[in-house]
């Protein structure tokens, strides 16, 4: 290797020293529109474009990153503990609005996919867009999907939700801070949750958390009967 | 000092045995729900029936899931080797993912607020 960037340890170096100088500047300039997660993600897909750096060398490093998603969506369970006493009271509402988002986010997404000519892959891929990516990986192996896609896909709704999330709710009229906090989870995961803790608190997360649980769970469980009802 | 770092291993060691319980759970029953979903569940009913306190699990706990987002890099990066597919097929999936996800936040919301509001008369407020 000639390159010095060809090294997984130099990546995973540079993925944090972005993450964090992201982090600085979108704290100075106060707009949900600057993204961190997203600069990183653009500024590291340009390193490896530009030095020709093949993905397999980057997730050497990488993957020490992602080997911590799957703890993190165990250690949910502890703000949705922190919540329970609440949640119980509302668990019928809660359930019935899962529910229908999650059924109407699998049933509008293959549509719309359809609609614009996706091929069949494409869809099967798209089906778990909306739930988190060990989740979503799991539900498009499992449809036959392409899961790399998938993931992709969920980071992108995740930052688009999260980015857009507070104010597509007030355009819609979603307004009490539990729907909020709910429909940021189930629409757009982890990255909805932890835009739900920064713009609106820890119990925003709590709500949000429970809500990427929720969807998570029934998504899992419904995709593949709604898909082969819709015949894709 | 020391103190810290025991507490650490010990939140590590809970979530990580939460895991792995929920890894084999998956494995033994063969159900198509990911290991770590099961964890959570089992880790929500364990601090709820105080077999595990509050305080060997949240420090570690409360940092995973502030830091969820980035944890997510790797996976966003690696768009880099499906480029062939996403030129020809941007707009679908583009417009798919814009829709859906605007619908899903109103009905979510909506569907809440609504039920909320009809079926819970003599329910105390939030």
């Amino acid at each position: 290797m000639t390159n010095p960037l060809d090294n997984g340890y130099i990546l995973l170096a540079l993925t944090f020293i972005t993450f964090t100088a992201a982090t600085r500047l979108a704290r100075k300039l106060h707009t949900s529109l600057f993204n961190p997660i997203l600069i990183t993600i653009i500024t590291l897909i340009a390193i490896l474009c530009a030095f020709d750096i093949p993905y397999s060398t980057y997730d050497t490093g990488g993957s020490y990153i992602s080997f911590w998603l799957k703890p993190a969506v165990v250690a949910l369970g502890v703000p949705l503990y922190r919540q329970l006493s609440a949640i119980r009271s509302q668990a019928l509402f809660i359930l019935l609005a899962e529910l229908a988002g999650c059924i109407a986010g699998i049933i509008s997404v293959v549509l719309v996919a359809q609609l614009l000519g996706a091929s069949r892959e494409v869809i099967l891929s798209l089906a778990s867009k909306s739930v988190t990516t060990p989740i979503a990986i799991e539900v498009t192996n499992a449809v036959g999907g392409i899961a790399p896609l998938s993931a992709a896909v969920v980071v992108c709704v995740g930052i688009f939700g999260g980015i857009t999330g507070f104010r597509i709710m007030e355009m819609t009229g979603v307004r009490s801070p539990v729907a909020q906090g709910l429909s940021m989870g189930t629409a757009a995961h982890a990255v909805g949750t932890s835009m739900a803790i920064t713009e609106g608190g820890y119990h925003y997360g709590a709500w949000a958390s429970l809500g990427l649980t929720v969807n998570g769970l029934f998504t899992a469980l419904l995709t593949p009967a709604i898909l082969s009802l819709m015949n894709v | 000092m020391r103190n810290f770092a025991a507490m650490l291993i010990i939140q590590c060691a809970v979530i990580f045995t939460f895991l792995a319980l929920g890894e084999t759970l998956a494995w033994l029953t063969g159900i198509p729900v990911p290991g770590s979903i099961i964890g959570m569940l089992l880790l929500t009913a364990a601090l709820q029936l105080r077999i595990i306190r509050l305080r060997h699990v949240s420090g570690v706990a409360d940092f995973l899931v502030k830091n969820l987002g980035f944890f997510f890099i790797p996976a966003g990066v690696a768009l880099v080797d499906h480029f062939d597919l996403l030129r020809r097929e941007w707009l679908p999936i583009v417009g798919a993912a814009v829709i859906s996800t605007i619908i899903v936040l109103g009905v979510t919301g909506q569907l809440h607020q609504i039920a909320r509001k009809y079926l819970s008369r003599h329910d105390q407020p939030s």
